[in-house]
């Protein structure tokens, strides 16, 4: 059972079951805990050898006993994400705790990826279960329906859920190279049904400032 | 809709739920566009529902829209103009927003702050070099390390914590080395022997006004803003960017003996 302490610390009650969290951001326990490292994320071989080709790679740990957890990672902001068999896709840096029963992996993401500085590829997370993801800043949570298609500044993207289809659109013109550019020149597009999650900050983007 | 969002998860926001020209929470603002125009810093956009263009200033087209509204054309670059229909949410690296109202009114503000505005208010370099000060009827947003403050001059404020001031001609500079003084009060501020408090100088209002603080004194970058005429007469203008010229003999090293000399009257 997940829930926030604030809005930068996660407690997580355990009765003998078992989460899966970032190495090295518990910060206290009560009651019995065992911690273990999952290597490769707990995706077997074939994830592990998967996260060393793709640069995606999550240090994980297993926490397991009875009681109380509490995880923080310097002091970014928590998010709980709630899942029913969609899938979260998150980049593995933002992915503090899943439920253990959560299936983790990665995807391959394109340019959208690449623009934000990040990887060609991102995690994914499946299943039925809760999900903490960081954000600098308290994340806005924007539905996208099939009415209301949705724009987003790579720098500000942390994570997405549900059925989206995302294009990358880029406004580069003639004038940005001029240095009279909009200062958005990259942008990333989804449609379809589900969340989108964007932090009141900008990651360093290749793009910058163009 | 399906239901993505668990129960008790965050609250999630489209198009119809997200306020109008308003907080998000405090940290983003949504600004409503209906076929009108705001103008913005650089890659403050976090995301946006809607058609929206961002153009440069020097877009050909926003001429009359620059001519307007914008009184200092060398630091034009970095801005941008927001044009279309929808909503847009703003954010600056996580750091307080707010909007605020001028209703035939003027405020300056440190450049860095300012993150966006309505093209009814027009933008002018302040006097005061590193603000910029924003004159007419319209909103603005800005951001701030830690909620603003409003305070109520007569006020002498900290020049970290100095956010802007709206309506009060007489921002100066303060010294209060009242205790400071004589041969011996000359070394202490001299060397910091005894103690220095390092609230020695503050900046000080007096007048009809209000002046903005933020709650903390970390500073946020400075905006270039461009440079004022090189003429004499002008604060800031005999030298690129840079506040105030040096003093007789060259630029004071912190702890030269100058001080110390004047006060034996050499």
């Amino acid at each position: 059972m997940f829930r926030l302490q604030g809005s930068k610390v996660l407690a997580v009650d355990m009765t003998g079951d078992a989460v899966k969290a970032k190495n090295g951001s518990m910060v206290a326990y009560d009651g019995q805990m065992a911690f273990k490292k999952l290597t490769g994320g707990g995706e077997g071989i074939r994830g592990m050898v998967t996260r060393r080709i793709t640069g995606e790679q999550m240090t994980v740990m297993e926490v397991k006993g009875h009681g109380t957890c509490w995880f923080a990672d310097r002091a970014a902001e928590i998010n709980l994400v709630g899942l029913q068999g969609d899938k979260l896709y998150v980049e593995s840096s933002n992915l503090l705790v899943t439920d253990a029963g959560l299936r983790t992996g990665t995807t391959f993401t394109g340019l959208r990826g690449a623009s934000q500085g990040n990887g060609l590829f991102t995690t994914t997370v499946e299943g039925h279960g809760q999900a903490a993801i960081l954000s600098d800043g308290p994340a806005v949570v924007l539905r996208v329906s099939p009415q209301y298609p949705l724009t987003v500044d790579p720098g500000a993207y942390i994570a997405h859920q549900g059925g989206l289809r995302q294009t990358f659109q880029s406004g580069v013109t003639f004038r940005t190279f001029l240095g009279e550019g909009g200062g958005e020149a990259f942008q990333i597009r989804f449609e379809g049904d589900g969340l989108v999650y964007v932090q009141p900050s900008e990651r360093d983007t290749i793009a910058g400032d163009v | 809709m399906s239901g993505y969002a668990g129960a008790g998860g965050p609250a999630v926001f489209d198009p119809s739920t997200l306020p109008v020209d308003d907080n998000v929470n405090d940290y983003t603002f949504c600004v409503e566009l209906k076929g009108g125009q705001w103008f913005l810093q650089k890659g403050k956009m976090i995301a946006y529902y809607g058609a929206i263009d961002f153009n440069g200033i020097g877009h050909g087209r926003l001429d009359h829209l620059v001519r307007r509204s914008f009184h200092s054309p060398l630091h034009a670059s970095d801005w941008v103009v927001a044009e279309g229909s929808g909503k847009m949410l703003l954010a600056d690296r996580a750091f307080d927003v707010n909007s605020f109202d001028l209703d035939e009114g003027n405020l300056t503000i440190r450049s860095g702050n300012l993150l966006a505005f309505q093209p009814s208010l027009a933008l002018k370099q302040s006097i005061v070099p590193g603000f910029l000060t924003l004159i007419g009827t319209g909103k603005f947003v800005a951001a701030s390390n830690g909620p603003v403050v409003f305070m109520e001059p007569p006020i002498r404020v900290d020049p970290q914590a100095l956010v802007g001031w709206a309506d009060c001609p007489s921002p100066c500079h303060h010294y209060d080395h009242g205790y400071l003084t004589g041969v011996l009060g000359g070394l202490r501020a001299m060397t910091g022997f005894g103690g220095a408090s390092g609230e020695e100088h503050q900046f000080e209002f007096v007048g009809a006004g209000t002046v903005l603080l933020q709650s903390s004194e970390a500073l946020m970058a400075e905006q270039p803003i461009g440079a004022p005429p090189q003429q004499a007469g002008v604060p800031g203008g005999q030298g690129p960017q840079t506040g105030g010229a040096p003093g007789p003999g060259g630029q004071r090293l912190p702890g030269q003996l100058g001080d110390l000399q004047r006060r034996f009257g050499l």
